[in-house]
C-alpha cells in the first residue's frame, strides 16, 4: 500500500470518526432536551440546601 | 521521527501497524452488527412492551446505548477469541483474526465502550438498566467468554444468559424496575439459545472440534446432542406459551406460540429421530433448517408481544383475556 493509498483511508476514517462524534454530541443535547422538557432537575447540587432541590 | 513517549526512532515497521490499515467499517465489524441487530430488535421490544411509555428521544438514546453494550462484549469476545477464531472457517475473517484490527485496540475499543455505553444509559433512563447492562457485559465477555466457553460442555446453556438479558435491560430502562414480564421475556431466550447453539454445532463441529471448544458435540457426540435439542425444546415450550398469559401477552401472542411452539418441537423431533449418515447425506440440510427457523421463532414471538402491545395503545385488547402471572 502507498502513502497516498494510506493518507486517503486515514481521511476517510478520520471523516467517518468526525460524523460519529458529531452525531454524539447531537444525541447528548437531545437527551439533555427531552430531559428538561421531562421535569428534570436544572439546579445541580452545589452542597447548598436549596428548596428548589428537595423533591416534592 | 522518534516516538513521543519512549524517544526511540521510528521506522516505517513501527508505524505501520495492523490498526494503520483498518479501515472504520473492520471496527464496525469488531461489533458483531449482527448480533446488535438482535440485541436492539429484543431491547426495543422490552422497552416499548413495558407499561408508562418512555420519552421517544429518551427511548432511541437507551436503545443505542444497549446496542453499544453489547458491541463492546462484542469487541472484548473478539478480543479473547482470537486465537481459536483464527482456527475456525466462521470466524476466520473477523477483523481481528484476519489482522485487520490489532487484539490490543480490540480490547481498548471494548473497555471503552463498556464505560460509555453503561455510564450514558444510567443518565439516560436510570442506574439499574445500567446496572443489569454492565452485568450483561460482565457476563458475556468473562463468566462466557474466559470461562465457560473453554471450559465445559454446558457453556452455552448458562452463557445464554447474556443474549437473554436485553429486553430486561429494555424493560428496566422504561419502567425502573424488574417484573415477572422481564423475567418471562428473559426466560424464553435463555432456554432457546441451547437448542438454537446445538443445532448450529450440529454442521458445525468440525470448526469446533479443530479449535477444541468443548462443545457438546465435540465431547459427547451428535446423538447426545440431538437428545438434548429435543429436551431444552420440550423446556422451552412452558416459557414461550406462558409469556401469554403476563399483562404483555395476549390472544395475538397465545396464537403464535402454539403454531410456532409446535413447529420448532416437530423440527426438535426430527432431529432426534435421524441418524448421522441421513444427516452427512443431505450435508445437514434439517439442522441448517431448525438453526434457521429458530432465528425466525425469535423474531415472530417478539414481533407479536410488539403487536399485542400496539393493540393495548389503541385500547382494542381483549379485556376478557386471562393474565395468570
Amino acid at each position: 500500500m502507498t502513502d497516498a493509498e494510506i493518507h486517503a483511508r486515514r481521511k476517510k476514517n478520520n471523516i467517518m470518526l468526525g460524523l460519529v462524534l458529531i452525531a454524539f454530541v447531537v444525541l447528548v443535547f437531545s437527551i439533555t432536551v427531552a430531559k428538561m422538557m421531562g421535569g428534570a432537575n436544572m439546579e445541580a447540587a452545589d452542597h447548598v440546601l436549596r428548596p428548589q432541590l428537595i423533591e416534592q | 521521527m522518534a516516538h513521543p513517549l519512549f524517544g526511540v526512532e521510528m521506522t516505517d515497521a513501527t508505524m505501520n501497524t495492523t490498526s494503520a490499515h483498518s479501515d472504520f467499517g473492520d471496527y464496525v465489524a469488531l461489533l458483531k452488527p449482527r448480533v446488535m441487530s438482535l440485541v436492539v430488535f429484543t431491547a426495543a421490544v422490552g422497552l416499548i412492551v413495558a407499561p408508562g411509555g418512555m420519552n421517544p428521544v429518551l427511548a432511541f438514546a437507551s436503545i443505542l446505548f444497549i446496542a453499544l453494550g453489547a458491541g463492546a462484549s462484542g469487541s472484548l469476545n473478539m478480543w479473547w477469541d482470537a486465537d481459536i477464531d483464527r482456527i475456525m472457517k466462521r470466524t476466520q475473517g473477523r477483523p481481528v483474526p484476519s489482522g485487520k484490527v490489532s487484539a490490543n485496540n480490540a480490547m481498548l475499543v471494548g473497555l471503552w465502550m463498556s464505560v460509555l455505553s453503561v455510564g450514558m444509559l444510567g443518565l439516560t433512563a436510570n442506574w439499574l438498566a445500567a446496572g443489569l447492562l454492565a452485568f450483561t457485559i460482565f457476563f458475556y465477555a468473562v463468566v462466557y467468554s474466559m470461562w465457560l466457553k473453554r471450559s465445559t460442555p454446558q457453556n452455552i446453556v448458562i452463557g445464554g444468559a447474556a443474549g437473554a438479558f436485553p429486553p430486561m435491560v429494555g424493560w428496566a430502562a422504561a419502567t425502573g424496575s424488574v417484573s415477572i414480564e422481564a423475567v418471562g421475556m428473559f426466560m424464553l431466550i435463555f432456554m432457546w439459545t441451547p437448542p438454537h447453539f446445538w443445532a448450529l454445532a450440529l454442521f458445525m463441529n468440525e470448526d469446533y472440534s479443530k479449535a477444541g471448544v468443548p462443545m457438546l458435540t465435540v465431547t459427547h457426540g451428535k446423538r447426545t446432542t440431538r437428545n438434548h435439542i429435543l429436551v431444552y425444546t420440550i423446556l422451552l415450550t412452558p416459557f414461550c406459551i406462558g409469556l401469554a398469559f403476563t399483562s404483555i401477552g395476549g390472544p395475538i401472542y397465545f396464537t403464535m406460540s402454539v403454531v410456532l411452539s409446535a413447529m420448532f418441537l416437530q423440527g426438535a423431533f426430527k432431529l432426534y429421530r435421524r441418524i448421522e449418515e441421513d444427516a452427512v447425506a443431505d450435508k445437514y440440510a434439517s439442522e441448517r433448517k431448525v438453526f434457521r427457523f429458530s432465528l425466525f421463532y425469535l423474531f415472530l414471538l417478539f414481533a407479536a408481544l410488539l403487536i399485542e402491545a400496539a393493540l393495548r395503545a389503541l385500547d382494542l385488547q381483549w379485556s376478557a383475556w386471562p393474565q395468570v402471572f
